[in-house]
């Protein structure tokens, strides 16, 4: 005989997962009560946000699920905004519930929330799990919801009687789950492949626009030897940096709001668009009409809806994108000549190279640049949201995909701190950076508790200007410098760090920049750093909101 | 802009119709009319949604429908020949005399049945499609239309072609 609790944890290890992120409370005690007895890791956070992105974390660095637990009502309802990050940027995690037990269920008992009803528009799937003879079915087809076609998070309610109930119950040693209303195409089909081929041929300025379908399918090898085999420049979106080597000849950095005027220049002129794994979001194409609007498209993307959603696509490919560039090079036979087209690039590079201005202050760009050169490019960086996360995505040179990690589409402040605390359980073996603003930070600063207390080696560094960096801009901007509630009161956040036992410094002259990084890797356990920037620093080159992406403001050669 | 008539074949799960449903309303489609029931297929729901949209609209209407779990097939029957139909409850002032005589005439005429009969009021069951049913309630409001019920629409291709779950 079995509690659907355990059935539950060994559903869990046959999963394969080996740490959990969570939170107790009232109805998930049976589920405690199992874990006190299991081999399962389980950290203990300080808040079940924090929860949700550690999770988050840990499955964008490792490719496999994350998972989190939380109590009913209220510790359910807290993982809210770590699910729907998760569910913006595709990351497999599963979040399981405690809910009040199956006899209170509508009752406005104490502490019941109806959260699979709360999830349901930021989940793949939920469940409501009604009997104990359900749990270990349920857990299965979680774990492969999450993981496969695009994956998502996937939350499953407990009800506490379903968890205390006893049964006999063995997993069936075959895990094949078959679900009749899901089945992911994987494969892309032969003749629009074969299609895409013939674009290439006929295309003189052909550009590759990559995102995070490659990192999550693990294509970027493929990715790069295709552009290596045909010459073709890539950019990568936000959530694509790493694909491509950020040096890589071919590399145009990011598009988009805050890319590279070279790439957006390059989508402009582009006559063949070659879109990988990614869904046209507005902080990339800006004015829709105006986007790419020289260049037939073709799109690769394991979800259909996202075909054709924003932009009218000529070659759609519903396939994985590692399975599709394989096939794609496959079928390279003849080559074209695309010289001209990367000698223009070339060209562009040269006159707008991202820049900032070097005058002695504590720059922000110069803090992430230290870093990289010191790291070489290697380590796992994490950011929050805002201004620390345009300059480390500007200024940080990737080298591989899954060392990027950030919240790309939902845009979390908050994020970065428990989803570097993620990342070092699926990567023990790499610095892991949270680059911070003081907002971002102050957002989720109650897991300096946790960092602490599992001497978890996550380096904070914040990019400190008092203010709400980000939002500061627009206000500077486009609301002539009325900066309306975006200024911060100074914060020692060495002060604050030492509190919880956590080393930190302040920095405040460029000079010193390296060697706090250096102490800040070299000291075993989390770090905490402290870069009094240039308070009202911007993240240029900008295209203002609405406007085509070659249209951007600031950067330039003066 | 159209209207579009979509089956959808579902999992009988609880929550299903939310699941549907509440993707219409975050992503702005309209639902114009809905009809549940369960269908040949044991275990599964077939709901019949009458949407209006462009075809860009409808195509992803269409797309994020099958990207819910519980749901198995979706289909647009709109350019195909089919029978659509759907059933209205009617309850009319009839006072005894002509009025009472000229509804059941009318009655008789779009083939509605009465199924009740009160002192004052008649009940019409009336099925058809939508216009057929606009066109006599249109009529009965001389009368005095008390109350109206009316289920959604659903629909069947004409033939031996089915919608069914083996694609």
């Amino acid at each position: 005989m079995k509690t659907g609790a355990k059935i539950l944890i060994e559903g869990l290890q046959r999963e394969g997962v080996k740490t959990i992120f969570g939170y107790p409370g009232g109805v998930v005690l049976p589920i405690y009560d199992e874990l006190y007895h299991s081999s399962l890791q389980h950290i203990l956070v300080r808040h079940e946000q924090a929860a949700a992105h550690a999770a988050d974390g840990f499955a964008r660095a490792s490719g496999r699920v994350g998972v989190c637990l939380a109590t009913s009502g209220p510790g359910a309802c807290n993982l809210v905004t770590g699910i729907a990050t998760a569910y913006m940027d595709s990351v497999p995690i599963v979040a399981l519930t405690g809910q009040v037990p199956t006899s209170l269920l509508g009752n406005d008992a104490f502490q019941e929330s109806d959260i699979t009803g709360i999830t349901m528009p930021i989940t793949k799937h939920n469940y409501l799990v009604k009997r104990t003879e359900d749990v270990g079915r349920i857990v299965r087809e979680a774990f492969f919801i999450a993981r496969t076609g695009r994956p998502g998070p996937v939350l499953i309610d407990l009800p506490k009687d379903v968890s205390t109930r006893e049964i006999d119950f063995e997993y069936p040693e075959t895990a094949a789950v078959s679900l009749r209303g899901y089945q992911p195409t994987f494969r892309g089909h032969p003749r629009q492949i074969e299609k895409a081929m013939e674009l290439l041929l006929e295309a003189e300025r052909p550009l590759l626009y990559v995102g995070g379908g490659v990192i999550t399918s693990e294509a970027a090898g493929e990715l790069c030897q295709f552009a290596e085999s045909l010459m073709i420049p890539v950019t990568t979106t936000l959530m694509g940096l790493g694909a491509i080597p950020c040096d890589h000849p071919l590399n145009l950095g990011m598009l988009g709001m805050h890319g590279t005027r070279y790439a957006n220049y390059a989508v402009t002129e582009s006559d063949l668009l070659i879109a990988i794994g990614v869904r046209f979001d507005d902080r990339v194409t800006g004015k829709l009409d105006t986007f790419a609007s020289q260049a037939k498209i073709i799109h690769i993307d394991i979800d259909p809806a996202e075909i054709g959603k924003n932009k009218r696509v000529d070659v759609p490919i519903v396939g994985d994108a590692k399975s599709v560039l394989q096939e794609m090079l496959a079928r390279v036979r003849k080559k074209k000549d695309y010289e001209k087209w990367m000698a223009r690039i070339r060209g562009w590079k040269e006159k707008y190279p991202l820049r900032y201005p070097k005058d002695g202050s504590l720059r922000p760009q110069f803090v992430i640049e230290e870093l990289s050169a010191l790291l070489k490019g290697e380590g796992i960086i994490v950011s929050e949201v805002g201004q620390n996360q345009m300059w480390t995505a500007q200024y940080y040179c990737f080298r591989h995909p899954r060392t990027w990690i950030t919240s790309g589409g939902l845009g979390t402040m908050g994020y970065g701190f428990p989803a570097a605390m993620g990342a070092h359980f699926a990567r023990p073996d790499q610095v892991i950076f949270d680059i911070a603003g003081d907002g971002s930070f102050q957002m989720n600063i109650q897991e300096l508790g946790t960092v602490s207390h599992y001497r978890i080696p996550v380096k904070v560094a914040i990019l400190n200007n008092r203010f709400l960096g980000m939002v500061r801009q627009w206000q500077e901007l486009f609301y002539d410098r009325r900066y309306s509630f975006t200024e911060l009161p100074p914060v020692d956040f060495v002060k604050i760090a030492n509190a919880y036992g956590i080393d930190g410094i302040k920095v405040e002259d460029p000079g010193e920049v390296r060697s706090a990084l250096k102490s800040a890797i070299e000291t075993d356990g989390p770090f905490v750093l402290d870069f009094r920037i240039e308070r009202e620093e911007n993240v240029f080159p900008m295209v203002p909101a609405g406007a085509a992406i070659n249209e951007m403001i600031g950067g330039q050669c003066e | 802009m159209k209207p579009h008539t979509l089956s959808v074949l579902v999992e009988n799960k609880p929550g299903v119709l939310s699941r549907v449903t509440g993707l219409f309303s975050r992503r702005g489609f309209n639902i114009e009319s809905l009809a549940v029931g369960v269908c040949e297929e044991p275990g599964m729901s077939r709901i019949t949604i009458v949407c209006i949209g462009d075809d860009a609209q409808i195509e992803q209407v269409m797309k994020q429908l099958n990207k819910l779990i519980d749901v198995i097939k979706v289909s647009d029957l709109t350019e195909n020949d089919r029978v659509e139909r759907e059933l209205a409850l009617i309850k009319v002032n009839a006072e005894p005399g002509s009025s009472r005589a000229e509804v059941m005439q009318l009655a008789s005429i779009f083939r509605a049945q009465i199924i009740d009969v009160g002192s004052r009021s008649v009940v019409l069951s009336v099925a058809g499609d939508t216009k057929k049913i606009d066109a006599l309630e249109k009529l009965l409001r001389q009368y005095g239309v008390k109350e109206l019920v009316r289920t959604g629409t659903i629909a069947i291709l004409r033939g031996s072609k089915t919608v069914r779950s083996t694609k």
